[in-house]
């Protein structure tokens, strides 16, 4: 260990090769970055540009001590702490920067790059797809590209490139060895910060008028299904999520459910076996067909059959799950949930309570009631919009007799009320309905825009029954979904159903992001199990994982050494032979000047080598001969060398 | 703390020094040296020790947040820094080093050794640095050509002085390990006393050199060089010898032109120890050849008889680099 040279970083080319991958793995934050920390990188960056492009003395230290000061106090009062995601990424962004400024050798070349590997990282904080692998593939390449210049100062720009290029190349297979092996655990390892998964966009924990609207221009995955064998038919598909049960006049809010370990209902017709693939937002609810006679591992259901999981859904969760569309609920309901499922709020919405009370008054039964309310939804004028008015104190009156424009949080929520207003146990059902099929893969593509919301009633005998309030407006809306319900100018360009030829590229698109999702990024431990059970280990621990994983990363890295010593050797038959001839001498202490010819080192040894002289005498002359020669003779290479090889002292 | 983890190799190479020492592996070695496998060490740099542990932190943050393209990135680039330790290790070996010219220089200057490196394979190599004694040189050396380097060393004394043993290393291509290999070429450099800074002295009239030579002060011819007086006139420094030396000296005239001199060991003032004599020595030889003169050399026991011109100056002052040494 020696302490390292320090020579003046002074080209500018490896300053822009540097800054340019620095860029590249800053600016997917730039947008999630306050505006004043964006502001400065691209000031500091473009300022230790300009300083070395000009050659321009760096700024005083103090200036930077400022700076740095400034920049902590800064990202405190913005984040009202230096720890965290989010305040993490802002300071190291910030740090960075500055680094830059006072980067006067190659040794703080090193602390630059390690911290720039560093900052790419922090980019898979908020994406992993695969444009923003690339993206830091690229930023890795000419980040190391401007390490290897800075250990060899004179080589051209586009050599470094080269050579960044071909260890990433020669890296790539012992990555994928140590990505398959390493023993995974499942994090996380200890608590991660508040702030570690927001930004996630989802169903929510209550429902109001906007909730739903609000997701239907979201063309952003929700969950694929892969189903085993025939798909059930789309009418059916509906997702169940979250239910509310308590109404404040505005919002929908979920009840008390209890817990359960199962459901019990009866089912009739085929059982539908898929698999999900849910992608994280942050809640509890699994999403499953109405109703799963199964229960994935770490989950628990409730007495209103939502599926729960243990841990919020944090990371890409995949589950297989067996489902009943045709059901009957047999469990029968409590009291105290037929009470709560008829409570109404306070005194708001006077006109809908009236017409609930009226309709009990004339209609008597439940059923008579239920036929009212979906005939007065169907042909009371409703309109089913994206963009729907705004609504007062008096939410499900202004719905139900002023505007008549709403979006299916309004109709279920209204109708519920009716229901409950006529004194029939209802509740709010909200999930998923629907879903894409990509014909490239088969699977079906549920986005945030399939968000949706119903209505379940219970009617004696025959238990929870699902009313959609929507499907009696807008049939089509279930049918075949949001895009062809709705004026197609609302609607978010990529579901436009001109538009084919956009969606059969997106498809596409989708099924390799999906590959992606599932081989790539779902590569976890139970996964990584699953391989080693079919490469034929029997009981796959972290021991025999740790041994596979060093047993095959040291036979490609033998390999790859054999490559490279070997490839490159000078394979000269004739040169080989000589030298194997002048150690020979040399270990006897007759060394060859380096200013010597053959014949001359020939004619000074012969003397001390009396009975070998003649066949020193050969060898170099067959050598200066092959070498030298006009004509080599074609067998002179072998006949030197089996003189060579005859050769002993 | 990187200190503490470092002071045990430390100590390892002094130990490695000592068994080289003691197996005799120190001596010079004779002719072309080919860095073989076994002659190249491999251990990770201070950066490599840093960008570790950098690898360590970004996977336990991949680990803890579940990150699968974090573990793609921890591990390429992991692969990548190990793959690094063979292109490092290929930059280093198979290097052949032969010596090549020293030319001799006075003691107290600095000598170059010129060491032939012969990359034979068909790979450029790159940053390879040749330290001996605190210099350091660097260089390239594309596929299949001979490079010389030359490694300064300053001469202490007169004598032979070799070549130290040399530590050829290189971090080439991403600085995170560190390849080196000690080799020790058999070359040395003749170091010629220092000269003094006396001036020459005035010829004695010699039986043996036929005339008897009056000489005084002139501005006939010019004799030789001596430290400059403030009274000296501008027009006889010698400016020339100014630029090369840094010290003022002013042009001597003679009447006439010495034609011979001798300069002898025992023929100096009280006081003067055998290397100030040679120094003396040495100083005049220079001074000598400088005029033109001719002289010849007294020493005890061996004689150089009157001569000039180049090869004349360089036996006398090899004779005096060399005497009293085996």
């Amino acid at each position: 260990m020696q302490k390292p040279i320090d020579l003046p970083i002074h080209r500018f080319s490896d300053m822009a090769l540097l800054l340019a991958g620095l860029a590249l793995s800053a600016a997917p934050h730039a947008a999630r970055l306050s505006w004043w920390v964006s502001a400065a990188a691209t000031l500091f960056f473009s300022w230790r540009l300009f300083i070395a492009w000009r050659q321009r003395a760096l700024p005083p230290r103090w200036l930077l001590l400022v700076f740095t000061v400034g920049g902590m106090v800064g990202v405190y009062l913005t984040f009202r702490t230096i720890f965290g995601r989010d305040a993490g990424v802002t300071l190291l962004v910030l740090l960075l920067s500055l680094k830059l400024m006072e980067m006067r050798a190659p040794r703080d070349v090193f602390v630059v790059v390690f911290l720039s590997y560093f900052l790419a990282l922090t980019n898979f904080f908020y994406s992993q797809t695969i444009p923003t692998a690339a993206l830091m593939l690229a930023t890795v390449l000419l980040v190391t590209a401007s390490l290897s210049g800075a250990s060899a100062p004179s080589r051209p720009m586009a050599a470094n490139l080269r050579t960044a290029g071909s260890l990433l190349l020669q890296a790539s297979p012992v990555m994928l060895l140590l990505f398959l092996l390493f023993p995974r655990v499942q994090g996380p390892l200890w608590g991660v910060p508040q702030d570690a998964y927001s930004g996630v966009t989802g169903l929510s924990d209550s429902m109001s008028p906007g909730s739903l609207s609000r997701l239907s221009t979201s063309d952003a995955i929700a969950f694929r299904v892969k189903f085993q064998g025939e798909a059930p038919p789309r009418g059916t598909m509906y997702w169940r999520g979250p239910v509310f049960w308590d109404f404040d006049g505005r919002t929908w809010r979920p009840g008390g459910g209890r817990l359960r370990p199962s459901l019990r209902f009866e089912a009739f017709g085929k059982p539908v076996d898929y698999e999900v693939t849910l992608e994280p937002h942050n809640f509890f609810w699994l999403f499953g067909l109405d109703l799963p006679a199964s229960s994935p591992p770490n989950a628990r259901f409730t007495s209103d059959y939502q599926m729960l999981s243990i841990q919020p859904v944090r990371t890409r969760l995949r589950y297989d799950l067996r489902s009943y569309t045709d059901y009957r609920t047999s469990d029968g309901s409590g009291e105290e949930e037929m009470a709560s499922a008829t409570r109404l709020p306070g005194n708001l919405n006077p006109r809908a309570r009236g017409l609930g009370r009226e309709w009990r008054r004339a209609l008597g039964s439940d059923e008579a009631i239920l036929r009212q309310a979906i005939e007065y939804i169907r042909s009371g004028g409703f309109e089913y919009t994206l963009q729907p008015p705004l609504l007062q104190q008096n939410t499900v009156d202004e719905f139900l007799f002023d505007t008549k424009k709403g979006f299916c949080e309004h109709f279920s929520g209204a109708f519920t009320f009716l229901m409950r207003a006529a004194g029939v146990p209802a509740r709010v059902v909200t999930g998923y309905q629907g879903g894409d099929l990509n014909p490239v893969d088969d699977y079906h593509i549920v986005r945030q825009s399939d968000a949706h919301a119903w209505s379940e009633v219970y009617l004696q005998g025959r238990g929870w029954v699902r009313v959609d309030p929507t499907a009696a407006v807008v049939p089509s809306r279930i049918e075949s979904g949001l895009a062809s319900s709705v004026p197609q100018n609302t609607v978010p360009l990529i579901m436009r159903e001109e538009l084919a030829w956009l969606r059969g590229m997106r498809y596409n698109w989708d099924a390799l992001a999906n590959k992606w999702n599932q081989w790539v990024l779902g590569y976890n431990p139970d996964r990584q199990r699953d391989m080693l059970s079919k490469l034929g280990v029997s009981q796959p621990n972290w021991q025999n994982l740790a041994q596979l994983m060093f047993w095959s990363v040291a036979i490609v890295l033998g390999l790859m050494a054999a490559w490279l010593l070997w490839k490159f050797r000078n394979h000269d038959p004739v040169q080989a032979a000589w030298l194997s001839f002048c150690e020979k001498l040399a270990r006897k202490g007759m060394a060859r000047r380096p200013d010597e010819g053959p014949l001359d080192f020939a004619a000074r040894i012969a003397p001390a080598l009396p009975d070998k002289a003649s066949a020193a005498h050969e060898i170099a002359n067959l050598y200066a001969a092959l070498r030298y020669g006009r004509t080599p003779s074609p067998d002179g290479v072998a006949q030197l060398r089996r003189a060579v090889g005859a050769f002993k002292i | 703390m990187l200190q503490r983890v470092l002071q045990p190799l430390r100590k390892y190479s002094r130990i490695y020094d000592f068994a080289q020492w003691f197996y005799r592996r120190h001596a010079p070695e004779p002719g072309t040296i080919v860095l073989t496998q076994r002659r190249v060490y491999v251990l990770p740099s201070r950066q490599g020790l840093v960008f570790g542990s950098s690898m360590v932190v970004m996977l336990i943050g991949s680990i803890n947040y579940n990150l699968s393209l974090g573990y793609v990135l921890t591990f390429l680039l992991t692969g990548m820094g190990v793959v690094s330790i063979l292109h490092t290790f290929r930059n280093l070996a198979r290097l052949a080093v032969s010596p090549g010219r020293v030319d001799p220089v006075f003691a107290g200057e600095v000598a170059q050794f010129h060491v032939h490196i012969e990359n034979p394979d068909r790979h450029d190599r790159f940053s390879l640095l040749l330290t001996c004694k605190g210099e350091m040189v660097s260089c390239d050396i594309p596929a299949q050509r001979v490079g010389v380097v030359a490694i300064p060393q300053r001469a202490q004394k007169r004598g032979w002085m070799p070549l130290e043993r040399v530590t050829l290393e290189t971090r080439f291509p991403l600085g995170l390990t560190r390849a080196w290999s000690y080799v020790r070429p058999d070359m040395r450099a003749l170091v010629y006393p220092t000269p003094d800074d006396a001036l020459l002295p005035l010829p004695q009239a010699r039986p043996e050199a036929g005339d008897a030579i009056s000489v005084g002060a002139g501005s006939d011819d010019f004799f030789g060089l001596r430290a400059y007086q403030p009274s000296d006139s501008p027009r006889h420094v010698a400016w020339k010898a100014v630029a090369r030396t840094d010290t003022p000296l002013t042009k001597v005239f003679i009447g006439r032109a010495a034609s011979e001199l001798w300069f002898d060991f025992d023929d100096m003032p009280q006081g003067f120890d055998t290397e100030a004599r040679l120094s003396r020595l040495s100083r005049w030889v220079l001074l000598a050849t400088q005029s033109g003169a001719r002289y010849g050399l007294r020493l005890p026991g061996s004689e150089i008889p009157l001569g000039d011109g180049e090869a004349h100056r360089e036996t006398c002052l090899r004779t005096l680099a060399l005497f009293e040494i085996a």
